[in-house]
């Protein structure tokens, strides 16, 4: 007879087989038992959050630097249903999540018992799939395939709810080492002959547009070398989406920032000129398309996607090749050295007339804002902050508004998962957790979580998680006493009617930093600015830098929404040159 | 533009909505059949019937035939993420108008008045193989097997020979010849 280890036990074995090293939890009644496992598995830390989304958020910033799927230990009840704000926002996201949850006992299942509630049916439409297991003998085998499904084809979160009498429960476990298989759910559905195609597309087009997003970030650091080298081989132009940012270096000339609402002049009208778009990894979100009836209207477009269910949902393209981006990219750039050496140098003078275009509206410079000498302009602090870290190879997550925006135009990221934002569900509050679970996984770089005053407040519980483990993570808040964003829409579509979404009573963050045993540091002028960065950044302790920033300032360039790219709203100075005044607000 | 306060793009152009039915091939355990109907649900994607059963007790398939309406985008959408659903094997689509394909919907129609009645009861329900399940004096409880519309149509015609009630189930579905969908 072989040995008998608990439900609890396996739990570890199996965290243990997968290569596990942090979890990221709160304990609570219906998870004592694997609790109490802890301490016999070394290579496991837990990281013991404040708030069960801290966790969730924690582990998708772990998840997201570091390429590994993150683990998330909750109990049962409010301990689930805390989780479910960061499982919806590694779902749309796409980041790989294994959420084990305690359940009452399987005899105390649907009598209302304390704590339980039912969380495979509340977290059903937010996870790839989830599972309760009633019996012990299931519990390593779901284990496994939690895993498995939380990290193949396009990744996402999975929950594994597990009642306290299975925790206790004995049974026999073998260690394994075989993949389960999938039902083929997870391989390459794409021919040569649809690389063929591509190429010829790409041979004809001339002018041309690479369209990138998240999926080249979660097909490895290997796509993204493969994107660059695609991209420098075409010498095509290449925008990402917010997602996508790092993929491709940002200080490269083909790259024309980020595109969408809040993306670069040239980018968005790139793609609503272009005759020839490759989307690769990215899903034609509403932020990226604005106006779908008019969305890049002479385009033959291309989708590379490795979910199915992504092409043609928003907008139909002309050739969809279904498979993981680093292998396409890898087939196509086969295809191009193989049989079309002259491909290169061709293509390049063909498309030269689309470059100098775009070179116009490049000039246009609309990232450009008013600059100040006396309050610090939002875009400016980004700005320093970059020019002050970019040797450090730091990693920036964010929170949500009109911050994360500026951080996303200023901040340029020269590699993959070294940007941690909250994109598709808009979850305020994403930043500082995330900045816990990346400074986690990489505990010698820097961190920065580019935060708002008012999103940064609804995890600041966190700080003392970071504290607790000494992660020295730096946030640093644009402070404009509103929620930015909002302030903005009711200033550009509701008449200035500043409906609640000015903060009266903030705290005092420098004091805040101290009651949590950080240390806090604040910039009120432009002048005193770099220095104060250079005090944070020589501080190995967490920081909450509060920069006070100009309170009126908007973010643009903007599309607004219901509106196709070629109609950009531009900042203040373009607006007073081209005299935009009542005609101007229809714009919006 | 109407309404130009929306952070969000507008509606598109109103097309088209076909009828299809869906047959999926599931896992029969607990939790599928939620799976299934909520992503209809969560999705805003229509079922205008349901029906489902265990069709392999070794290996615990059910069969689940879903009538819905869409444009052909949707309809697409709908087999797609079916298909990305962990216990579902495989996504059948059928258009309603399909003549390759066999579809049947059960009726059970309870009667109660004369013999009189209860007799033309039965005869106007010839064309669909009618079963008399249960028979009284004065009652009766006929099986019809059909399409939606022609039940629609039977409930009622047999108003007034004395419907009291109608169980209907959703429609079942079975390709022609000797074809298999796989």
């Amino acid at each position: 007879m072989s040995k008998l280890y608990s439900g609890a036990e396996i739990v570890f074995k199996c965290l243990e087989e997968e290569g596990v090293n942090h979890i990221f939890g709160y304990p609570g009644g219906a998870v004592l038992p694997i609790y109490d496992e802890l301490k016999n598995f070394k290579s496991i830390k837990h990281i013991l959050v404040r708030h069960e989304q801290g966790a969730g958020h924690a582990a998708e910033g772990y998840a997201r630097s570091s390429g590994k799927p993150g683990v998330v230990l909750v109990t049962s009840g409010p301990g689930a249903t805390n989780a479910v704000t960061a499982l919806t926002d590694a779902y749309m996201d796409s980041v790989p999540l294994v959420c084990i949850s305690g359940q009452v006992p399987t005899h105390l299942i649907g009598t209302d018992a304390f704590q339980e509630c039912d969380t495979t049916g509340i977290t059903r439409p937010c996870t790839k799939h989830n599972w309760l297991v009633k019996d012990i003998k299931d519990l390593a085998k779901t284990m496994r395939k939690a895993f498995e499904v939380a990290t193949s084809g396009r990744p996402g979160p999975v929950l594994v709810d597990i009642p306290k009498d299975i925790q206790f429960q004995k049974t026999s476990f073998v260690r394994h080492k075989k993949k389960i298989k999938l039902n083929g759910k997870t391989h390459n559905h794409f021919s040569q002959n649809n690389i063929d195609e591509l190429v010829k597309l790409m041979n004809k087009a001339s002018k041309p547009i690479f369209y990138t997003g998240g999926g080249v970030i979660n097909s490895g650091p290997k796509a993204s070398e493969l994107l660059r080298e695609l991209v420098r081989a075409t010498g095509f132009p290449i925008t990402t989406t917010l997602q996508g940012l790092g993929s491709y270096p940002a200080d490269d000339n083909q790259f024309l920032g980020m595109l969408g609402m809040h993306g670069t002049y040239e980018a968005n009208n790139a793609m609503y000129d272009c005759d020839l778009m490759i989307n690769i990894g990215a899903r034609f979100d509403d932020r990226i398309t604005g106006k779908i009836d008019e969305f890049s209207p002479k385009s033959k477009k291309v989708h590379i996607d490795i979910d199915p269910s992504s092409i043609n949902k928003n907008v139909k393209v002309d050739l969809a090749i279904v498979g993981d981006v680093k292998t396409v990219i890898s087939s196509t750039l086969k295809h191009i050295k193989k049989t079309n050496l002259s491909f290169t140098r061709s293509n390049k003078q063909k498309i030269s007339k689309w470059w100098e275009k775009i070179q116009k509206w490049r000039a246009k410079r609309s990232l450009d804002y008013i600059g100040s000498e006396e309050t610090i302009k939002p875009q400016y602090a980004i700005e320093r902050l970059y020019e002050l870290t970019k040797d450090k190879d730091a990693y920036i997550t964010t929170e949500v508004g009109q911050h994360q925006m500026w951080a996303a135009q200023h901040y340029k990221f020269n590699k993959p998962n070294r940007w941690m934002t909250s994109g598709g569900l808009g979850t305020m509050g994403y930043g500082l957790p995330a900045a816990v679970g990346v400074q986690v996984a990489h505990p010698k770089k820097l961190v920065i979580d580019i935060a708002g005053e008012a999103s940064v407040l609804m995890t600041m519980q966190e700080m003392s998680t970071a504290v607790q483990y000494s992660l020295p993570i730096k946030i640093f808040i644009l402070n404009n006493e509103y929620m930015g964003m909002v302030r903005q829409w009711q200033e550009l579509l509701h008449d200035k009617n500043y409906s609640e979404s000015y903060t009266a009573a903030l705290p005092d963050f420098v004091k805040l930093a101290e009651a949590y045993g950080c240390v806090g540091i604040r910039a009120k002028t432009p002048e005193e600015l770099d220095d104060k960065i250079i005090e944070m950044l020589n501080t190995d302790r967490p920081v909450i830098f509060d920069c006070m920033v100009d309170k009126q300032e908007n973010c643009f360039p903007m599309i607004p929404s219901g509106k196709p790219h070629n109609q950009m709203l531009l900042g203040p100075k373009d607006q007073k040159n081209k005299k935009i005044t009542g005609k101007g607000k229809t714009l919006v | 533009m109407a309404n130009t306060k929306s952070a969000y793009s507008f509606a598109g152009k109103k097309q088209k909505f076909d009828t299809h039915i869906i047959v999926v091939w599931v896992d029969n355990e607990a939790g599928v059949l939620a799976r299934v109907v909520g992503l209809f649900s969560g999705r805003g994607y229509n079922i205008e019937s349901l029906a489902v059963a265990e069709v392999d007790q070794k290996l615990n398939i059910s069969r689940i035939t879903i009538v819905t309406t869409g444009t052909p985008q949707v309809i697409d959408q709908i087999k797609l993420q079916l298909k990305k659903l962990v216990p579902v094997h495989k996504v059948a689509d059928f258009k309603r108008e399909d003549k390759k394909v066999i579809f049947k919907e059960m009726a059970l129609f309870k009667l109660v008045g004369n013999k009189n009645k209860l007799d033309k009861a039965f005869t106007a329900c010839k064309k669909y193989n009618p079963v008399i399940l249960d028979k009284t004096n004065k009652s009766k409880v006929i099986q019809i097997t059909a399409l939606r519309r022609e039940i629609d149509n039977m409930t009622g015609n047999l108003k007034k020979f004395g419907l009291v009630s109608v169980s209907r189930t959703g429609a079942v579905a079975m390709t022609r010849g000797e074809k298999v969908f796989k």
